[in-house]
């Protein structure tokens, strides 16, 4: 069985339009722009059974970017792992699905973020423990570039190559638009890769909307034996939708009616 | 209670390979054996307690049982939110250890005094906070804690503490220990108080105060059956902290008594005032200048059965 992931990231960006629209919740921007790297994700590399979420050998995937839940949600509903109806429910009155991701008995959901700077640290606790018990998984993180604002995540980034943690993965959404403004202007992250790489981690960087090229990289991890592996995505923030592309609006603002229809009907059409 | 708590942790790693200790770049002379010991059970993550905080996080949710080892304010208000969100939050079996509770860093200064750290701790959801009042105490915290008991913060004083019990210690988590019996007041310790509270007990029965004292080694979940017994059977309630007058044990004896309609038994908290300390100076210094010696809290007890039957009557 081998998913179709140009129509997997269609669904799962429709889906973050509808549940965006519908819970009158942000984040919408940061949902989109890694739509493609969650389809490739949970479509082809991630060693993980919808029917057993569970299972000690699986590999985990922690949300770093934890506003961006909406597509996290999504892609877990669209794979098998809850039902699609409850993504009706998302950001509203009683529903189990928060405005940030929360493992609180949400099948496929890792561990609970929300706080930008946690998910790295997070994710190397248990890669270490991962090879120290023998352990096969892989822990995949995804992180914002925002994120990389905060000092415990180059806490995280000086840890991970040191104990050569080559079961990890860290992924960073560089879409390039953080709360206030372009990344540019707020804090420069450039040279990004050059970071990464000066700290110790076999560094690649490819478009994060290129299906093929996100599966071909991601397949090689580690990129390089005895070192953790960053994969440098550079995306468009709101990508898919034509008004919410690299608009600062839009990770903020909700579709409103008009809007809604307007992103709908772009997206049915890819 | 330092070397308390490393001699334990040491018995329960190595009776289950789960049990881990990890470091934030202190513990000199106190991890050295173990590390050597259990290297798969061993990690100092350097200066970085946000990282540690959250490392240790990640390795409990892959199934160890992880002891976060650092001094004074390092491990509880450097990564604060790493404690709430990443340990608290995904309910981690992660025990935050503290050296160094209270004024025992003496002459290094306010940067090292952990006062305000036990408010802190019991405000965090689902955090077992313990501070055991000797050395007997520590090792059945520690081997409590290494059975994995969710979220803890344990806070220890530092070495060479009097050892206050004898014998077998009937410890377990949440249950006040009663080490002194008496009629006419109850003096509760936390932590490294309790051998302060039983010398002064001693001395004020001497004056005609027969004194009760609890060791309140657990904050949370508080005993708040033994503080009420307390209460109805002494009349006089005193509470005994090395820490901030805020939010610590005299905070959650007072918000029990008032809860349960005792608001107006004869109540007094002794603990550090709400500053930073301009004093140089020891522990027994520095406890002395803020009345936490054994002849202050005997002063201060006195003085309040010299104001007559219940302080609370004379608010309107």
């Amino acid at each position: 069985m081998s998913v179709d992931l140009r129509q997997l990231a269609n669904r799962i960006r429709l889906r973050v339009v509808e549940m965006s629209h519908r819970g009158r919740s942000s984040h919408v921007g940061s949902s989109l722009s890694m739509a493609d790297l969650l389809a490739v994700l949970y479509g082809r590399i991630l060693r993980i059974r919808p029917d057993a979420p569970d299972d000690p050998e699986r590999d985990r995937l922690i949300l770093s970017k934890g506003h961006g839940c909406a597509a996290l949600y999504a892609v877990l509903a669209e794979t098998g792992f809850f039902p699609v109806e409850w993504l009706a429910t998302y950001y509203q009155n009683g529903s189990r699905l928060a405005g940030h991701a929360t493992a609180d008995g949400i099948p496929g959901i890792e561990v609970s973020t929300g706080s930008l700077g946690h998910g790295l640290g997070m994710a190397c606790g248990m890669a270490l423990a991962a090879r120290r018990d023998g352990r096969p998984y892989r822990v995949f993180t995804l992180l914002s570039d925002g994120e990389c604002d905060e000092g415990s995540t180059w806490e995280s980034v000086l840890f991970a190559p040191h104990h050569g943690l080559e079961n990890l993965v860290a992924i960073v959404d560089y879409n390039k638009i953080q709360s206030l403004g372009h990344v540019k202007d707020v804090l420069d992250l450039d040279p990004l890769a050059e970071k990464w790489a000066a700290f110790n981690w076999a560094v690649r960087e490819i478009d994060g909307h290129d299906l093929g090229a996100i599966e071909a990289t991601l397949r090689e991890v580690p990129f390089t034996p005895g070192k953790p592996s960053c994969l440098i995505a550079h995306t468009v923030k709101g990508k898919g939708v034509s008004f919410m592309e690299d608009e600062l609006l839009w990770h903020y603002r909700s579709p409103q009616n008009d809007e809604y229809r307007r992103a709908i009907e772009e997206l049915e059409d890819q | 209670m330092r070397t308390a708590f490393i001699q334990t942790l040491t018995d329960a790693a190595a009776a289950d390979r789960r049990v881990t200790l990890v470091v934030g770049d202190l513990g000199f002379g106190v991890v050295t054996d173990f590390a050597g010991q259990f290297p798969d059970q061993f990690l100092n993550v350097g200066v970085a307690e946000q990282n540690m905080t959250s490392v240790a996080a990640g390795m409990a949710l892959a199934g160890r049982i992880v002891f976060a080892y650092s001094i004074a304010n390092f491990p509880t208000l450097r990564c604060l939110e790493q404690v709430r969100n990443d340990v608290c939050y995904q309910g981690a079996d992660v025990t935050i250890v503290a050296v160094g509770g209270g004024v025992a860093y003496g002459a290094l200064g306010a940067t090292h005094h952990a006062t305000e750290d036990l408010a802190v701790m019991r405000a965090m959801p689902g955090m077992n906070v313990i501070a055991p009042g000797d050395p007997l105490e520590t090792a059945a915290a520690t081997r409590a804690a290494a059975a994995g008991i969710g979220p803890t913060y344990l806070r220890l004083g530092r070495s060479n503490e009097p050892t206050v019990h004898a014998g077998q210690l009937p410890w377990s988590l949440g249950r006040a220990i009663r080490v002194r019996e008496g009629r006419d007041l109850t003096l509760i310790a936390t932590g490294g108080m309790l051998p302060t509270a039983v010398a002064a007990a001693e001395q004020l029965d001497q004056s005609g105060h027969a004194a009760r004292v609890l060791s309140m080694h657990t904050l949370k979940p508080l005993d708040t059956q033994a503080v009420l017994l307390a209460a109805r059977e002494t009349g006089t309630i005193v509470t005994l902290e090395e820490h901030s007058i805020i939010g610590g044990l005299g905070g959650a004896v007072a918000e029990t008594l008032c809860e349960a309609g005792l608001g107006n038994v004869r109540f007094q908290r002794i603990g550090l005032p709400s500053a930073f300390t301009k004093e140089v100076g020891d522990q027994e210094y520095l406890r002395r200048h803020y009345g936490l010696d054994v002849e202050s809290v005997v002063r201060r007890v006195t003085e309040l059965f010299e104001q007559g039957p219940r302080a609370g009557a004379d608010i309107p």
